[in-house]
Order: C-alpha cells, then sequence, then structure tokens
C-alpha cells in the first residue's frame, strides 16, 4: 500500500460535495391527462372502463391517468396484432421492414431528451442514466435490429427462418423503454406483429412510444401497447391468438408463466432474477474495481436484474477495498431524479420500497453489519439511501434473495476455486463480474461462472450486439445479437 | 440339448448395474426388467451430477472420440442389436446418428457462438455451455433409434443425462447400456432407468437437481410434466428436431463475456 493510499483511508468519509442544483427542465415533455390502449394504431378506450394514476416515485405527484387493460380489451390488440400480420406485415419486403426499424431508431434519437425527461419522472431514475445509457441503447437496438430484418437467411444459414405471428411481450420498470426496445426490435425485425404491456408502474413512455410509431408511419396494428397490471399480463399469456410470449420480470412469475404455457405450443423466453456475484482479486486496479462495484449495485437504485448484489472480496484486500467503497459511497448522491448530479434516484414504487425495507431489516435480525452514508432523503416520495452489508453468512436473506434495491452484501474468499463456488451458491445465473488484472484468470473465471453474461474489469455494460439473458432460474433465451433474433422465429 | 442362459436386465446408474432399489420388475419383451423407483430415479439424477464436471471439462475432440467409440462398439454388435429391434436398419440409423454428432463435438462453439462487436474496449464472445443434468424420456418407438436420437444430442455439448427408457420396448436401452459401460463414456454421463414412465417422469420433471427435460417421449402426459419443470424454470423440449445441431442447441445455455482490452 502507498502511502497516498494510507492517508486516503484514514481520511474521514466526506460529507459531500456542494454542488447548486441543475435540474433537467420538464417542459419538454407534454403529458395527456388520460391515455387510452394503442390497438390498431391508435389510441381507444378501455373496454374495462378502468384507469389508475402513474405516479411520479420522487414527488408522489399523479403524472397522468392510464388505462387497466381488462380481458376484451386484450383479445382486441390480439385481433389487431393478428390482422396486421396476416394482411400485410408479413408480405412487406424484408428491406422495408428494415427501413421502418430504422425510422424509429433515427426518432429515438432525435427525441432522446424528452424521452430521458419522461422515463425519470415516471420511474425515478436519474436522468444522468436515463440520457446517457436508458435512451442510447433504446435507439442503438432499433438500429442493430433493422439491419438484420433482410438478411435473417444469413443469420439462419439453411434454416429457412419465418416469423413466429403475434408477439405478446410483458416488460419491467426498471428499464422502461429499454425493455420495450429489447423486446419490439427483434419482433419486428423477424416479421411478427406485437402485444407489448408496459409495467403497471411506469407505462409513460411506452405510451410516447407509439407517437414515435405514427411518425414513423409504421402500419396499424404491427405494435400494440396495452397498459395494465398483472391480469392483463395474465390475459396475454393465455390469449390463444399469442404466438411467442417474452416476458423480463421476477423468477416467481416467470415461472407462472411457463406453468400457464404447460401443453401449448407457444414459444416463450423468460428473462428474471438475479443475484449476481462481483468478485475482486488481490491484483485488481482497485480504485477501478470499487467505481465497478457501485455502478454494479448502486446503479438504477440497484433495480437491475444483473446487479452485482453479492460483492465477494478476496480476504488479502478486504479492509482496504470495504474503507474505499464506504468512503465513495458517501460522495454518492441521492435526491432529485431530474437533477444532472444525481447518482441515486427514488425508489420506483411504495411496494418496492416496503420489499427493500424488509429485506434490509432481515439483514440486521440475522447478524450482518448495516452501513449507509448520511445523506439526507428528499421529505415527499420514496427513497432509500445506499446500503452495504459486511459480516454477511451465504445462508442470510440477505446474500440468497434478490433485493432489486442500492443494497450491497459483502462476503469473502481466499482462493479462486472457493470464490466459484460461492460465486455460483445461488438459483440464479444471470450475470457475474471478475475483476484482475491477470487475463488468464479472466477466461478461467468465465469459464467457471455459471452466469450468462460475465463482465471482466467493467459491469452493467450492455450493447445490442451483445446477447443477454440467464442460467439456471434467472430464465431462458437471449436478447440482444444474432441469437436475440431466434425466440421470433420458427423454421420450416 | 444346452439350456441358455438369460440375461437379467437391470438398471444402469453411476456406471453399475444395479437392481431397482425396490426390488421389482415388469414382464415385457419376453423379460423380467428392472422397475425402477422414485429413489432409483434420484439415484440417477445424483450420479449423473456429480459425472458433469468432468464430462463438460473434456475437450471437445475427446468428447467426440467417446461419441465415435460408441458407434464402433454398436457396430460389432449389430447383429445382436438387429435381433432386438427387429431389423437391421433401425441399427444402422442409430449407429450412423453416433457418428453425426460425434463429429459435431468440436464444432458446435463454432456454428453456435459468436463473436459481437460492441461499443467500447472489449473482446466481447459468446459461447455455448453445457446446461448440466438432462432428462431424457425416450420415445416408445423405435426403440433403438429412437433412443439414441435423443441421447446423442445430449451428451454431445457436455451434458450428463438420466433416460427413461421405452416403457413397452426397454431390452434396446438395457442393451445399449450395456455398451456405454464398455465404452469411454465416463460413469454417471448417461445413467438408464426402465419402468413405468407414469411413475418416473413427474420425479424427474421437479427434480430440482435437472435443468433441461426432453419431454418429446412423454405423450399425453407433456402438460403436467411441463407445469413440474417450471418449478426450477428448466428448458423443455416438447417436440424433438430431426437429426440437427439446434437440437444439440436446446441443451446448451450460451455464455457472453465482456473481457477489456488494454495494454
Amino acid at each position: 500500500m502507498t502511502e497516498l493510499e494510507r492517508k486516503q483511508d484514514r481520511s474521514p468519509v466526506p460529507s459531500g460535495f456542494d454542488y447548486a442544483p441543475a435540474p433537467e427542465s420538464r417542459d419538454v415533455v407534454r403529458l395527456e391527462k388520460r391515455y387510452g390502449l394503442f390497438i390498431g394504431g391508435e389510441f381507444v378506450e378501455p373496454r374495462s372502463g378502468e384507469f389508475h394514476s402513474s405516479i411520479s416515485p420522487a414527488t408522489e405527484e399523479p403524472l397522468a391517468e392510464v388505462a387497466y387493460a381488462g380481458p376484451e380489451d386484450v383479445a382486441l390488440a390480439v385481433t389487431a396484432a393478428r390482422d396486421a400480420f396476416e394482411n400485410g406485415w408479413s408480405e412487406i419486403a424484408p428491406s422495408e421492414r428494415a427501413k421502418y426499424l430504422f425510422r424509429i431508431a433515427r426518432i429515438l434519437q432525435e427525441r432522446s431528451r424528452e424521452f430521458a425527461v419522461l422515463e425519470s419522472l415516471d420511474g425515478g431514475k436519474p436522468i444522468r442514466e436515463s440520457r446517457d445509457v436508458d435512451l442510447p441503447l433504446s435507439a442503438a437496438h432499433f438500429f442493430y435490429y433493422a439491419g438484420w430484418a433482410d438478411k435473417l437467411e444469413y443469420a439462419f444459414p439453411s434454416r429457412k427462418p419465418r416469423p413466429v405471428g403475434v408477439a405478446g411481450q410483458i416488460i419491467p420498470w426498471n428499464f422502461p423503454l429499454l425493455m420495450l426496445s429489447w423486446k419490439i426490435a427483434p419482433a419486428l425485425a423477424s416479421g411478427n406483429t406485437v402485444v407489448l404491456k408496459p409495467a403497471e408502474t411506469t407505462p409513460l413512455t411506452a405510451l410516447l412510444f407509439c407517437d414515435v410509431l405514427r411518425q414513423a408511419e409504421l402500419p396499424p396494428g404491427v405494435v400494440n401497447i396495452v397498459t395494465g397490471d398483472g391480469r392483463a399480463g395474465a390475459e396475454i399469456v393465455k390469449h390463444p391468438g399469442v404466438d411467442k410470449v417474452a416476458f423480463t420480470g421476477s423468477t416467481d412469475v416467470g415461472k407462472e408463466i411457463q406453468r400457464a404455457l404447460a401443453g401449448t405450443e407457444k414459444k416463450l423466453t423468460l428473462e428474471l432474477g438475479g443475484k449476481a456475484a462481483n468478485v475482486i482479486f488481490d491484483d485488481a486496479a482497485l480504485d477501478q474495481a470499487v467505481e465497478g462495484i457501485i455502478n454494479g449495485i448502486y446503479f438504477n437504485q440497484g433495480h437491475v436484474c444483473c446487479a452485482g448484489s453479492r460483492l465477494l472480496v478476496q480476504e488479502t484486500i478486504y479492509e482496504q477495498t470495504i474503507a474505499k467503497l464506504k468512503r465513495r459511497m458517501g460522495t454518492l448522491r441521492v435526491g432529485d431524479p431530474l437533477d444532472k448530479n444525481t447518482d441515486v434516484g427514488a425508489i420506483n414504487s411504495k411496494q418496492q420500497l416496503d420489499k427493500i425495507r424488509e429485506l434490509v431489516a432481515a439483514g440486521e435480525e440475522e447478524g450482518a453489519e448495516i452501513y449507509q452514508p448520511p445523506c439526507r432523503l428528499p421529505e415527499k416520495g420514496w427513497w432509500f439511501p445506499p446500503t452495504v452489508f459486511t459480516n454477511v453468512a451465504q445462508s442470510y436473506r440477505i446474500a440468497q434473495e434478490e433485493i432489486f434495491g442500492p443494497v450491497l452484501s459483502v462476503l469473502t474468499f481466499r482462493t479462486p476455486d472457493e470464490a466459484v463456488e460461492k460465486a455460483n451458491n445461488t438459483p440464479y445465473g444471470l450475470s457475474a463480474g471478475v475483476w484482475t488484472e491477470k487475463g488468464s484468470r479472466i477466461l478461467w473465471m468465465a469459464q467457471h461462472l455459471r452466469a450468462g453474461v460475465i463482465w471482466a474489469n467493467t459491469y452493467n455494460r450492455f450493447d445490442p450486439a451483445s446477447p443477454f439473458g440467464g442460467y439456471k432460474e434467472s430464465g431462458f433465451g437471449r436478447e440482444g445479437g444474432l441469437h436475440g433474433l431466434e425466440p421470433y422465429l420458427r423454421f420450416e | 440339448m444346452r439350456l441358455p442362459v438369460k440375461k437379467t436386465y437391470k438398471l444402469y446408474i453411476g456406471g453399475s448395474f444395479p437392481r431397482s432399489e425396490s426390488g421389482r420388475s415388469y414382464e415385457v419383451e419376453g423379460a423380467n426388467v428392472a422397475l425402477a423407483s422414485k429413489k432409483d430415479l434420484r439415484d440417477a439424477v445424483r450420479a449423473a451430477r456429480e459425472a458433469f464436471p468432468k464430462w463438460a471439462g473434456m475437450t471437445a475432440y475427446n468428447r467426440g472420440q467417446v461419441l465415435y467409440r460408441m458407434a464402433e462398439i454398436m457396430e460389432g454388435r449389430r447383429a445382436q442389436f438387429a435381433e432386438l429391434v427387429g431389423g437391421e436398419a433401425e441399427v444402422d440409423e442409430a449407429i450412423d446418428s453416433w457418428v453425426w454428432y460425434a463429429g459435431w463435438a468440436d464444432k458446435l462453439a463454432q456454428v453456435l457462438g459468436s463473436s459481437n462487436p460492441v461499443a467500447g474496449p472489449y473482446f466481447n464472445f459468446s459461447i455455448p455451455e453445457p446446461t448440466g443434468v438432462v432428462g431424457v424420456v425416450a420415445p416408445e418407438e423405435p426403440p433403438l433409434a429412437g433412443l439414441v436420437a435423443r441421447l446423442a444430442p445430449a451428451i454431445v455439448g457436455g451434458n450428463a443425462v438420466v433416460l427413461v427408457a421405452s416403457e413397452r420396448r426397454p431390452l434396446a436401452a438395457v442393451t445399449l447400456a450395456e455398451v456405454l459401460a464398455t465404452s469411454d463414456v465416463p460413469s454417471g454421463v448417461v445413467n438408464v432407468l426402465t419402468g413405468r414412465k407414469s411413475d418416473l417422469c413427474p420425479v424427474l420433471a421437479a427434480h430440482m437437481d435437472v435443468n433441461a427435460v426432453d419431454l418429446s417421449g412423454a405423450d399425453d402426459d407433456r402438460a403436467e410434466l411441463e407445469r413440474l419443470a417450471a418449478d426450477n424454470v428448466k428448458r423443455v423440449v416438447r417436440n424433438a428436431e430431426g437429426q440437427s445441431p439446434w437440437h444439440v442447441a436446446a441443451f446448451l445455455e450460451l455464455k457472453t463475456v465482456w473481457h477489456p482490452i488494454g495494454v
């Protein structure tokens, strides 16, 4: 340890730099008072007659009234998608199909500020993230898959790829527009039509996306957006007119969907929960690794299925790492999602906040040691400070269950074998992180970790060309890359 | 006159031939065939789990040779199998199936994997890996070719298998187990159970240490078995494709690695 490092580690946790507020203007977003369902290319009143308010989690302010789709509404959406599939969309030249997707990508780029602000308003994530991650990646996904639309036979040579038909897609609230893009882009590129249900708490960017579809002149019925809660999701899953179901969300709901589709011929892909290990070896560039730990668990308030929620630190550098980590946690700014300086935004919903609190209480009760940097949380809205647990046993609930919040559990290891054993000791297998300067060790770890995505000396990095998806109870099927096309195709 | 020695048909678990733990058997194809119990099935899963890392860790070239060796030994026992299944055509089909899949072992990563052009200083690649323990419900007919067509693609990628044999025509499966035992397929990589599918398949489908199931031989029970398989999000093959690397892919996971580039 150099003199400088030692000094830093002993220095007190900074009280937080003072920044002048730098809020992003809300004027760029124009919301309707009330939204119907987007079916057959236009907004229609829900037959269910039910609405609810989409609420800003940072202020608890109602943003707009949004429909709860009922069984009849879902049936109408599926019929519209089926019509569009059979009467036109599947006959359009693939090269023309590609052009619609390119258009959508371009419009998303042009309107990215508007979308970013709305995403942060509706979901509570920091504008820095919606601006720099969600929006660029959403546009990139459409751009990437646009190019595949007329090249499918090169992706699957000698397999005669054909569209499946109507895709029913159900997405979560953590990356609303990005998950929509992950679902819709490959589905359309493969020639399918879509019925998509955004999450109950974050429907607004999906509804604004309907305006992008209008601008892109996508034929009516090719994409239908039905808002609602789990009941609407269940209707989509069981509707006989749906040929393929794609779900991103919790493992419990994923299992229910798999059960519901038992005995049918519907295709299914599931992208479910995770409890990823982020493994730090003693030769890692430690400051860089600490940034990776922070990004791994506090990115998007920890509302990330692949979040690095279990930190595995090699024993020899344990104290040093924890000291640096706590110091860095003290510089995280928690607050207004629309402020460009904000690092950690609001917890997405009251319900999610309760879940986080419950698990954190369980962690304390089981004997783990909690640390939260001093930070002042806004009075209104739903918030949880960045949290780290040390002294955690593998059997604790906070080491086993997905918390889906800004809560990190720290474990230690001595040898690579022990690191692998602990990392794999979970029913999940979505992702993992490895930090070391040794390339051969990166690949050895990558070989032994049972997870679908391995990040080495980085974390939470995404790219439309990179397949994403889980092992074990984290689900099956891949999104992104060439492999992300397959779930939307059948082969003759 | 010489009295022929009749064979006792037993189970094949972890490289040995135990009788059913229950001590029960059923009469079929003119023989007494072991009636595997639920405990036998659980033992078989344990044996498969134990055998999995070594088999998965072998080089692909090596696994290919092990599969090819299966074809060689079966070719030598062609007449015996032909008598069991009623014709050489089916035996030849089964042998050729081993040869075809043997050749796939060291090509799967090239056909199913990819390197992915991502933004940023990372070499990003995707490779197929075995999912772990695979439960295979063999089709009732054809007894040998159907079996090999389901078994070879399940093991070629490095998985270990628990196989439930055809209930009406189990003798081919038991005899295949004898070939497996004398081949280079490590103990526990393939475990063969005979008995009632209605007893065994639900336990197999629900078993929390089985990663994937091929239910194409399960006929009418498929819906219920699929429901049970959801308990640990198993990969499920409903209707097996013909001879194809995509059928192999059904038992493989895809792993994507972001490897840093730097000086």
